[in-house]
């Protein structure tokens, strides 16, 4: 399995194994535990439940907002916004 | 809601709602009396939670990862065998919004994830005769000063990450909370590089010396937790009893753990803290919640079990008080994968049965006895280990005023206080709706079994009526308002029996 | 727990908004007060609705009065409180996408004007200014800098609480089964909890109202009209008013028994979007109305395009208390002396509840009210033998 995949995180590229979630390649490549903000204390989130259930990994992937990071399966060419600086 | 949307006709006598242990065993015996079966699954590959793996072309050898996996193999080859006979249909990647009961059966309205939809949009609705749900469980919470801060996670969310992913979200482990699962969460970050710092084990075990003869009933459960008590021996992993860990610290991530030794009603002894330091993962689990929100939509009866889980009270054959709706796995009470399967098969049978499809004889009948006792067994067994790990009663006492509460609104702990001191908020419904509590994105799922806590609502039926409040969600998964304007038309009947 | 004899002077049915507001009202004023509920506090409507205040759907009468006396109570002696309700002047805005519903529109602003209703007619360039997300189809609008939102389980709890604090006492989970009477008077309820003796028995149990009269052999026809309420996802302010579409008006006007659904959405504080609105008659029915939930998202996706794409994490539905001519029901009712009746609110309940409280108080306490209740009078619908329930 020596072949790669390439996404794009807020712009930079990161290069993976096939296999990663959004939220592995978040946490394993692009080495960022949290990439979400609260929106009233600002506290940065990330992984926690880790199969679809409390929503605190949500991420924006293709322009489509609100996606559980835990559950997508990373592809090839993917444009992944966090919102670690925002608010949502 | 155009007609060219309405989804094509299916033949189909039983839905099985989850593709883990209870549903894939329900969808091969249904389907093997000779019922058509759709099986209603939200990951894109079988297994549930308990089973879950990376795809063949990204691991070679999943069932490293795992337990019973000879099992799972078996369940995976009839349910491929099946799907290639037309017998069982597999939506994967999609998931129940509503159940309810309609005049001629079940109603169901089924949405793609949208993590894995690709584009694919609008709701389905199915009707059918019979519909075994499956939904299983996941990690129980209790609120920790500390505990959003990232790096900090379900214990089942790092087991699952470690099988899907081949490693481990994080370098050095601490995992705490209550049960046997903190061992086999504790097993999978070594197995898989991982360093584990302690595992913290709130109860004291002197519990499951009354119940001795349960868990000989059940010797695969023994083998297991020996094999990864001698691994943690192996590696030199503190097993630390009546020990939780009552705050986590760190700037933008955990960095550090303080553990306290708890007395005997769970609270916290003043001076016992100890540190571990460069601790960049932690995994807090206090049992299992079932997901219980469909069983409330249809309006079954429920129970609150032994491990305070709110559960699907079922007859010998799985039935539901509902007509048609048949329940297995932990909704009925958390057990186990093995008494999944042992439930599984008897509620598939049970309703392909009900849809007509009958299959008598010596070997069936043989079967039948065997998973009645693989049941009663590994429920007796379930019964042992939740007496012996109960949720300390005195988890209050590691509360900070501003520990966060409900992760999606950001309630912290006080505001809690003073909401059921002074806003009457004697039960979660009055604490959600003074406090934002269980409000947001997860729907109480994460703070739900604190929120029962934390309202105080004593009595058996009060409990219930509170575990009841918690789990009615309208809808069981988000949904956009574009789905919802789309939905009216598209309806997908089924054939009766 | 509860002494043997509970005996008030005020005993009040139902601890939503309007019953809190009651007790609130009487306990200042001194008076000693008992409250009785089912359920929990404020587990009613008032927890499955809105929180509005609003008068742009009212039309001139009685019902505006009320708006307009509660405004200037949530504004003036009440103001101290806002911030724990959530209290936002935020101003409605009345949307029409049609150059017929904009006429129609027009028409209404004219008479709601000529009655006092602060409104101001705004062109689409303006409408676009207040609200830059809303739909391009509009052709025009009313501002209504009036309207304002609470969120309705605080004020009800806040309320319950502040009474409390006043001497009033609360009973939870305590349902009445049946009245004291003597002769044709009420002097208190019976409860499983025991007897409550009062010299005012104040039934405010919204929709229940109807059937809480019937104990006592009057006429109150209250009956329960149906709405649902979408709850989005939590998001940053889209959403900076409370805007609906000119449809509204004529459905919270009519007595239609079936489904009526026009769109009410608003932000909340909280960052989720609540998006209403849905009108049926149908008793207390709790099946799910596929229908109702579809057509209230087309409504507002259509006042809000941007909706389409966000998501609903949940949806609730109330019962409103309505009553024939959408008219509360407020004061004494001599048919059953003893016995006062503050129901009937439909949806507007939270809004009037202040009022209602304050004008309860003082007829309770012997003195003259702010506003007559001769208009609420709950003779008016004729003897319960006309109601063939």
């Amino acid at each position: 399995m020596s072949e790669t995949i390439t996404l794009s995180v807020d712009g930079e590229e990161i290069t993976i194994e096939p296999k990663r979630t959004v939220a592995a390649a978040l946490m394993l490549a692009a080495e960022r535990p949290a990439w979400r903000r609260t929106r009233f204390n600002n506290e940065p989130r990330g992984l926690f439940c880790g199969i679809g259930v409390c929503f605190d990994c949500l991420v924006t992937v293709n322009g489509e907002a609100s996606l559980r990071a835990c559950l997508i399966p990373a592809e090839d060419g993917m444009v992944i916004e966090t919102s670690e600086r925002g608010t949502r | 809601m155009s007609k060219e949307n309405s989804v094509r006709q299916k033949h189909c006598d039983v839905v099985v709602i989850g593709a883990g242990p209870a549903g894939l065993a329900a969808a091969s015996q249904a389907s093997g009396a000779g019922a058509q079966v759709l099986l209603i699954d939200q990951s894109l590959r079988p297994g549930g939670q308990f089973w879950r793996h990376a795809s063949e072309e990204h691991d070679a050898d999943p069932g490293r990862w795992h337990h019973g996996w000879n099992t799972y193999t078996q369940l995976a080859k009839v349910l491929e065998r099946a799907i290639g006979t037309g017998r069982v249909e597999h939506l994967s990647g999609h998931h129940v919004l509503t159940g309810e009961r309609t005049g001629t059966g079940l109603g169901l309205t089924v949405q793609p994830v949208p993590e894995l939809a690709d584009g694919v949009r609008g709701l389905i609705t199915v009707e059918a005769p019979a519909v075994v749900l499956c939904p299983g469980a996941y990690d129980r919470q209790l609120p920790v000063p500390g505990w959003t801060l990232p790096g900090v996670m379900a214990a089942g969310g790092v087991q699952a990450f470690i099988k899907t992913q081949g490693a481990a979200p994080g370098r050095r482990a601490v995992l705490a909370g209550t049960g046997p699962f903190l061992l086999s969460a504790a097993a999978s970050v070594i197995q898989a590089g991982g360093e584990v710092a302690a595992v913290c084990e709130a109860a004291d075990l002197t519990g499951w010396v009354p119940h001795g003869v349960a868990a000989a009933l059940v010797p695969s459960k023994g083998l297991e937790g020996a094999e990864y008590i001698s691994l943690l021996a192996k590696h030199r992993v503190p097993y630390l009893r009546r020990t939780a860990v009552t705050a986590i610290h760190g700037e933008q991530r955990a960095e550090k753990v303080t553990v306290s030794r708890l007395d005997r009603h769970g609270a916290v002894v003043a001076g016992t803290e100890k540190h571990f330091n460069d601790v960049d993962l932690v995994g807090l689990g206090w049992g299992f919640v079932p997901q219980s929100e469909l069983v409330v939509q249809f309006g079954a009866q429920t129970r609150i079990d032994i491990d305070g889980s709110l559960i699907g009270v079922v007859d010998t054959r799985q039935h539901s008080s509902v007509e048609g709706l048949y329940l297995a796995g932990e909704i009925t009470g958390v057990a186990g994968a093995t008494a999944a399967v042992a439930e599984g098969r008897i509620a598939g049978y049970a309703a392909a049965w009900m849809a007509g499809y009958r299959v008598r004889g010596a070997r069936q009948a043989a079967a039948a006895q065997r998973d009645k006792i693989l049941r009663a067994n590994h429920r007796a067994f379930a019964r042992a280990m939740h007496t012996a790990h109960p949720l300390p009663a005195g988890w209050e006492s590691w509360m900070q005023e501003e520990t966060t509460v409900c992760r999606c609104e950001e309630v912290p702990y006080h505001r809690i206080r003073e909401s059921t001191e002074t806003l009457s908020a004697q039960e979660p419904r009055g604490l959600k709706g003074t406090t934002r509590t269980g409000m947001g994105w997860c729907q109480g799922r994460i703070c739900g079994a604190a929120a029962i806590c934390l309202a105080k609502s004593s009595g058996d039926q009060r409990k219930e009526q509170a575990a009841r409040a918690v789990a009615k969600r309208p809808l069981a998964a988000p949904v956009r308002l574009s789905d919802l304007a789309e939905s009216r038309a598209q309806t997908r009947p089924l054939k009766a029996p | 727990m509860v002494p043997a004899v509970n005996a008030s002077d005020v005993l009040v049915i139902g601890s939503g908004a309007v019953g809190a507001a009651i007790a609130y009202f009487c306990a200042l004023r001194g008076l000693s007060v008992a409250v009785v509920d089912s359920g929990a506090v404020g587990s009613g409507t008032s927890s499955k609705c809105e929180g509005n205040l609003l008068v742009s759907d009212k039309e001139h009468g009685p019902e505006l009065d009320l708006a307009n006396y509660s405004l200037k109570l949530w504004q003036g002696e009440l103001a101290e409180h806002s911030h724990l309700w959530e209290f936002e002047n935020k101003g409605g805005i009345i949307v029409a996408s049609q150059e017929s519903s904009m006429a129609s529109l027009q028409r209404a602003l004219r008479v709601q004007r000529e009655h006092g209703i602060r409104v101001e007619e705004i062109d689409v360039a303006e409408l676009k200014r207040y609200e830059p997300n809303v739909t391009d189809e509009a052709v025009g609008a009313a501002f209504y800098p009036d309207d304002s939102q609470v969120m309705p389980m605080l004020v009800t709890a806040h309320l319950m609480r502040m009474a409390s604090e006043a001497g009033a006492h609360m009973w939870p989970y305590t349902e009445v089964t049946g009245l004291l009477r003597s002769g044709d008077e009420v002097r208190g309820v019976i409860t499983a909890r025991g007897s409550f003796w009062a010299d005012a028995v104040i039934n405010a149990a919204g929709p229940w109202g109807g059937q809480l009269a019937r104990l006592a052999g009057v006429n109150v026809p209250v009956e329960p009209r149906r709405g649902y309420v979408l709850v989005t996802e939590p998001m940053e302010p889209k959403i900076f008013r409370k805007v609906y579409a000119a449809e509204y008006i004529d459905n919270v006007g009519s007595s239609d028994g079936g489904l009526q659904a026009s769109p009410v959405v608003e932000g909340t504080p909280a960052g989720s979007v609540l998006i209403g609105s849905s009108r049926e008659r149908g008793g207390f029915d709790t099946t799910f109305n596929p229908e109702a939930i579809g057509r209230i998202a087309t409504n507002a996706v259509k006042l809000f395009p941007f909706l389409a794409e966000t998501r609903v994490l949940r949806y609730y539905f109330g019962f409103r208390p309505y009553v024939p001519d959408h008219v509360p029901v407020i004061g004494p009712d001599p048919r059953a002396p003893g016995l006062w009746h503050a129901c009937g609110h439909e949806g507007a309940g939270i809004g009037l509840s202040v009022g209602t409280g304050k004008i309860i108080s003082q007829a309770v306490a012997g003195e003259d009210t702010d506003l007559s209740l001769e208009v609420f009078s709950p003779t008016r619908f004729g003897e319960l033998t006309e109601v063939a329930a």
